[in-house]
């Protein structure tokens, strides 16, 4: 730094440590927040320009809280950072009535200063948000895949959302987890929650039911609607020798009877089930 | 090199793939195995690759090779155990395995050969 900047820098802060009492009521008047806040982010702030170093974790620490605590009072983060803002118009003011060029030039130092703590601000509002947007996804990812056992030997995924490279990934490995885990022959991924599959999706479900199938299980899609079939067809998707059934309990009945297991009776009324071997 | 030891059971022949294979362990392994296959007169061979964590494009077709192989002298091969992780990695790479039947663990592989068996005999 030049030294005319290191002067004009020190005149400024000098006017910032000699007026705390008015610059202080200025600030409240013209930022509407409470005096308490104000005054211990103004100590933090003396002390960090009052120190060489220019340490000013103190400051920003202080800030970050500011944000929280505003945020949770329905407060904008815009309104956040123009309530830092609004310490330059109450500095200026003291270095208008100062008059010197240097007081002056030094403000534009400290206005940038406060920019940067003010845009601190915004940025702390913004890492909370996409923090809580992350644990949200991963949340969401650990909800929607569960493996359901439906009989001895046969698991059900039933998705529920829309499919993508992330989800099948997890869906993937969960169901042939479980297929290791529980020693199951079949499984049944049901996509009646789906809202839509293109292309895309359809890959990611041929790519789960190879990889089933590489593992030495055999895999049904069920829950296949009119609309769904419709634009299957019309993408010109090949599940190939894949075995889709419209409903769940289709899939089921088919899984029952590829493991073996009998169905007798009249479906409609009662079901009994024997299995044919152990 | 490592060379994987080929057992037998009845007329089935049992891979137990224990090491990490590399290309050359995996020729070797190709041409013992036709040669016991020919010696033994073995129905159906099962590669158990329950141990194997890593595989790639090269072990991924040697299933597909020693099936072709194996079935041309009369023998089912099943490949039985494979991780899920290994399963996701051939799907990624393009391999679908066609032509090798495959089975959750060794017993349900056993089970499937002589489900063959019997269907044929």
């Amino acid at each position: 730094m030049t030294v005319p900047a290191e002067a004009a820098r020190r005149r400024i802060v000098e006017l910032f440590l000699s007026s705390e009492e008015s610059l202080l009521r200025r600030w409240t008047q013209l930022s509407g927040a409470s005096p308490d806040d104000l005054r211990d982010l103004y100590q933090a702030l003396r002390t960090a320009l009052s120190s060489d170093a220019g340490d000013f974790a103190d400051v920003r620490g202080l800030l970050a809280e500011l944000s929280r605590a505003r945020v949770r009072q329905g407060h904008t983060p815009s309104d956040t950072a123009r309530l830092v803002f609004s310490l330059k118009e109450a500095l200026y003011e003291a270095a208008e009535a100062d008059g010197g060029p240097e007081a002056l030039r030094g403000f534009v130092w400290f206005s940038r200063l406060v920019d940067d703590l003010g845009l601190f601000t915004f940025e702390t509002y913004t890492a909370a948000r996409e923090r809580i947007i992350l644990d949200q996804a991963e949340q969401l990812l650990e909800l929607s895949t569960p493996v359901v056992k439906l009989w001895e030997g046969i698991v059900a995924v039933p998705l529920v959302g829309t499919l993508d490279s992330a989800r099948t990934q997890v869906v993937m490995e969960k169901l042939l987890q479980t297929l290791v885990d529980t020693g199951s022959e079949h499984a049944v991924i049901d996509i009646t929650g789906v809202p839509a599959v293109d292309t895309q999706v359809a890959q990611h479900l041929l790519k789960t039911v190879v990889a089933a199938r590489l593992m030495g299980a055999e895999c049904v899609i069920s829950g296949i609607r009119p609309q769904i079939a419709h634009t299957i067809v019309t993408l010109g998707i090949e599940f190939g020798d894949i075995v889709t059934k419209a409903s769940l309990a289709d899939a089921l009945s088919y899984a029952l009877r590829r493991s073996g297991v009998e169905i007798t009776g009249a479906a409609k009324t009662r079901v009994a089930v024997r299995a044919e071997r152990a | 090199m490592e060379r994987v030891p080929i057992l037998k059971l009845g007329d089935i022949l049992i891979v137990s793939i224990q090491i990490d294979l590399d290309d050359q362990s995996v020729l070797a392994l190709q041409e013992d195995l036709a040669d016991r296959v020919v010696s033994t007169g073995a129905r159906g061979v099962i590669i158990d690759i329950t141990a194997v964590e890593i595989v790639d494009s090269f072990i991924g077709r040697m299933f597909s090779t020693i099936a072709a192989i194996t079935r041309m002298l009369d023998a089912e091969t099943v490949v039985v155990g494979m991780r899920p992780a290994v399963a996701i990695t051939l799907v990624e790479l393009g391999l679908s395995l066609g032509g090798v039947r495959t089975a959750l663990n060794l017993e349900k592989g056993v089970a499937m050969l002589e489900h063959v068996r019997d269907g044929a005999g």
